[in-house]
């Protein structure tokens, strides 16, 4: 007998059957993710939690026989008042008396389990992207990377490379004319028979003579050399870094319901996590404005509240200062993303629109434009807003602007992704 | 009471174990113990125990590969491990005690956070219960190679691994999925005829010559026949002994003749199938290995008990989770979901004890052989040994323990409005209950009984299946025809499953399907 403790081995045994089955399942469950999130509070909308597929993609079939028809004899123990003869009533179907059908899961329909944080999030934001991030900027720091440079006659010794040291070893042993093993022992043997045979003593004195240089020379040629010791050469290059700046320019004012503000913040909440999780080097900056705008934390962004009235104008005004302060052009990709109910100063509308022709749209990447609405709107919501159509008119075939409206929790992840959907290049052609 | 009036505690010198911690030392001392009366009382002929100490997550990960330490890897198992795991999470279910490997040595998990009192009932249980009948049950002797197992599924792992690497992860999968749906279908149930050799194959063939010219009479050949129906029908004839039709193992078939696989895709072929066979006796004997190793650790820890090598808290403790284990609700209760095989195994192991050692009349009756032959171990290692869940119940199900359950038979007609009790724990039904139980435990039966009959390689290539239908019950309809679409992709031609009632010949329902996209 023989005791062995495993605790210590890897776990995680099962992953890369897991992986494999998710992948399987992936189309259903992606689907049941965002399915998932429509549901949840800003705060937990990157959590993992359980999923429920249908069991479709992964059923796992075999030939067996039918759970209904024909003619079943069950033994069931603890009798207390039958006897022979007796009629039972058919107990409802699925449950009741004598149903052992069904062993291994059988006729399921659906499959919960359990999805982790980071599976949960790389479903969740598949396939999106800041589209043209273009400008790339060879930051000082960025990370170095080590990459295969050729080989070198130092370094460590797990660097070294075997096979260019043999190669070399071997080059020079054969340039320097280095005896061989088998030379040597061929050597050995003629002068052993010599020896016993007596015959031809010329011949042995010169044999011994041959022998004395070959061994002579075996040792002032060595087999390997520190002439012939390679070692892999890694050179650190800087990889270029493209860096981008998300501006979200959130209206707050009193004309924004409680509804429009949770679709908005819903959105930037998607917007935030989508950044965060996919580009190390992207800064977010939040403006929020009602009749003044300021830049605000991402706590105060999300959870505070403010009201007042509405001038869009101030929050360009602010994207565009802090555009001049702190990000250059040159060096940023910039983007924006703004939320609002599309209600507006009637005097500021000019002032909007010059603004976004003038200082800011020639400078983006990208600009969405999100519009929230009540949800319960009548037909006369379906009349262009003040805002909307002032973009409409800014917006041209070359200008970079995207607009949409939502009205309801579920429309936020499709237009989310609509709008940051990874272009394909035939699309972009 | 206060701590200072407390008595000093006095440790009996030889109780193995106080408390409910272990360590390796406290395993080693109760291992040997369990040995001690294993091999010398109980006369238990076992492999090499190898125990291992595993976590609740080890002992996870192990649940979804069929419990083998390793195996190669599949999505399905993924499958099963992500719902084990939500039904674990939530409380559902709690984890085996233990999982035993059927292999030389055998390797016996026992989970790290289970009590010294529980950890003594696993090594008795698996280690010595299940690993004596997996050395002497003759099912496992004829089916399974203990010393070979993990190193074949070493070799399938890397070989998947392997083939993955050079044709694609998808690629594989589709193979490996379409074999799983058949795996219930890739055993050999009897052993095969061995292929006779060439020398006995002349001899005969000369004994075949030598009777052909003993009845030669050449007033045949003048004698008018139906010419071509009888060639058509010998042709046929040979055709099916070609391919050594019927053949009921279909993934056998389809690695040795599906025209269209290339050779690695035979090979998983190959490893799925060795797979379900070194399960199959597993399924053959659920109830009785159960039975075997319930009794063999309720008999150990009583003994243990009995010689003061554990206290009563521990045996108490065992007793709660042994009656857990060997509880049976009845029909009509909630917790109902088919006989324990726990409980009618031990209940029957026991019941064998009685009547060797103590025997009523009505045992010596309907027992004549072991009824009184005094000594209930041997007897017990005989049916170990001989029997498998079927033959065992058929044998040996006593009529005072059907008593004792209260076992009826529920039929259950189609045709009928009702249900109804056709026997019961009776002097007239005794025999009729235990026949259907026996009846239960018949894997054949349990499994529908399908065959590959016919198959024209030189023609359309159509491979036709016959299913025998038993009393009626046809197939799971969506499975069927899933599970015909992987079998029609293998096979890479059209397939025909008919529903056959044998008895009068008539054709009950019936299967097509057409390869998709074919392999190789």
């Amino acid at each position: 007998m023989q005791v062995i403790d495993r605790r210590l081995n890897p776990g995680g045994k099962s992953l890369a059957n897991r992986q494999r089955f998710i992948r399987r399942a992936r189309a259903q469950v992606k689907r049941a993710v965002r399915e998932a999130t429509s549901g949840r509070s800003i705060k937990d909308i990157d959590k993992g939690g359980e999923v429920t597929i249908p069991s479709d993609g992964v059923r796992e079939p075999t030939l067996r026989r039918s759970s209904e028809g024909g003619t079943r004899d069950y033994v069931l123990p603890g009798n207390k008042e039958y006897i022979e003869g007796d009629s039972i009533q058919r107990p409802p179907r699925g449950g009741g008396a004598g149903n052992e059908g069904a062993e291994d899961g059988g006729g399921e329909d659906e499959f919960r389990f359990a999805l982790s944080d980071e599976e949960f999030l790389d479903l969740f934001l598949e396939d999106l992207e800041l589209p043209d991030l273009a400008k790339r900027q060879l930051k000082g720091e960025g990370i170095p990377q080590w990459r295969r440079a050729g080989y070198s006659t130092s370094g460590s010794p797990s660097n070294m490379s075997l096979s260019r040291t043999m190669r070399n070893s071997l080059s020079r042993r054969i340039a320097l004319k280095r005896p061989k093993v088998g030379e040597i022992a061929a050597l050995l043997e003629e002068i052993a028979a010599l020896e016993e045979s007596g015959a031809d003593p010329e011949r042995l004195a010169a044999a011994r003579e041959e022998l004395a240089r070959q061994q002579k020379r075996t040792k002032l040629i060595p087999f390997i050399d520190p002439l012939d010791v390679r070692y892999r050469r890694l050179e650190s290059t800087p990889k270029p870094v493209a860096q981008a700046v998300m501006f979200c320019l959130m209206d707050v004012s009193g004309s924004m319901s409680e509804h429009m503000k949770d679709l908005a913040k819903r959105f930037y909440a998607l917007l935030y996590l989508f950044l965060k999780r996919r580009y190390k080097h992207v800064e977010v900056v939040f403006i929020r404005h009602t009749h003044e705008a300021e830049e605000v934390d991402e706590q105060t962004f999300f959870y505070s509240r403010e009201t007042g009235g509405t001038v869009v104008s101030t929050a360009l005004e602010e994207m565009a200062r802090i555009l001049e302060a702190r990000f250059k052009p040159a060096d940023w990709n910039i983007y924006a993303a703004q939320a609002s109910d599309g209600d507006n100063a009637p005097s500021d509308n000019a002032k909007t629109a010059a603004l976004l022709t003038s200082a800011i749209l020639p400078l983006c990447q990208y600009y969405a434009y999100l519009e929230v609405g009540a949800d319960d709107d009548g037909p006369a919501s379906e009349r262009p807003t003040t805002l909307w159509r002032t973009y409409a008119i800014v917006n041209g075939p070359e200008s970079p602007i995207a607009m949409r409206k939502v009205r309801h929790r579920r429309d936020i992840f499709p237009v989310f992704r609509e709008l940051f959907q990874k272009k394909d290049q035939m699309a972009e052609a | 009471m206060s701590l200072k009036t407390a008595p000093p505690k006095i440790i009996d010198p030889k109780l193995l174990y106080t408390g409910g911690d272990w360590n390796f030392e406290t395993i080693n001392k109760v291992y040997a113990a369990i040995e001690e009366i294993g091999r010398g009382e109980l006369n238990l002929d076992i492999y090499r125990n190898q125990i291992e100490v595993i976590t609740a997550e080890q002992m996870l990960d192990a649940y979804s590969s069929g419990g083998m330490p390793l195996f190669y890897k599949h999505w399905s198992f993924g499958k099963h491990f992500a719902r084990d795991e939500a039904m674990y999470r939530k409380g559902y279910t709690g984890l085996a005690y233990e999982i035993v490997i059927n292999s030389d040595p055998c390797v016996v998990y026992i989970m790290e956070e289970n009590t010294i009192t529980m950890q003594t009932l696993v090594i008795a249980h698996a280690g010595f219960g299940h690993n004596h009948f997996f050395k002497n049950n003759y099912c496992f002797k004829q089916w399974t190679d203990a010393s070979g197992i993990l190193d074949y599924l070493d070799f399938a792992k890397a070989y998947i691994a392997q083939c993955e690497d050079r044709y694609g992860q998808t690629a594989v999968e589709r193979v490996i999925d379409s074999a799983h749906a058949l795996q219930s279908h890739g055993v050999h149930r009897f052993p095969r005829k061995r292929m006779p050799d060439l020398r006995s194959e002349q001899k005969r063939a000369e004994e075949r010559r030598a009777h052909g010219e003993r009845i030669f009479n050449d007033l045949w050949r003048t004698v008018p026949t139906k010419k071509a129906r009888t060639r058509d029908k010998a042709e046929e004839e040979r055709r099916r002994a070609l391919l050594g039709l019927p053949e009921e193992n279909i993934l056998y078939f389809l690695e040795k003749t599906a025209p269209r696989l290339q050779g690695w895709q035979r090979e998983i072929l190959r490893i799925v199938r060795n797979v379900a066979q070194y399960f199959y006796p597993q399924r053959m004997t659920k109830m009785m290995n159960e039975g075997c190793a319930t009794f063999v650790h309720h008999r150990i820890m009583t003994r243990l008990h009995e010689q003061g090598k554990i206290d009563d808290g521990a045996f108490l403790e065992f007793l709660h989770s042994h009656t857990g284990v060997v509880f049976q609700p009845t029909f009509d209760d909630r917790r109902y979901s088919g006989i324990n095989p726990y409980a009618l195994g031990f209940a029957m192991m026991q019941d064998i004890e009685r009547i060797v050692l103590s025997p009523t009349d009505e045992d010596r009756e309907w027992m004549p052989d072991i009824a009184g032959a005094g000594d209930p171990y041997n007897v017990l290692k005989d049916c170990w040994a001989n029997y498998r869940d079927e033959s065992f119940v058929s044998q040996y199900l006593s009529p005072r323990l059907i008593r004792s359950l209260g076992l009826f038979n529920l039929r259950d007609d189609e045709e009928e409005a009702e249900l109804n009790v056709t026997h019961i724990h009776n002097e007239r039904g005794y025999r009729e209950v235990r026949r259907a139980l026996s009846r239960h435990y018949d894997v054949a039966r349990r499994d529908p009984d399908i065959q590959i009959v016919d198959v024209d390689l030189t023609g359309d290539r159509r491979l036709i299946l016959h299913h025998r239908v038993l009393d009626g019950v046809l197939l799971e309809e969506a499975d069927t025809d899933h599970v015909l679409q992987h079998l029609a992709d293998l096979w890479g031609y059209d397939v025909l499953l008919l529903e056959m009632d044998e008895a009068e010949d008539v054709v009950m329902n019936e299967h097509t399907a057409k390869p998709r996209a074919t392999f190789g």
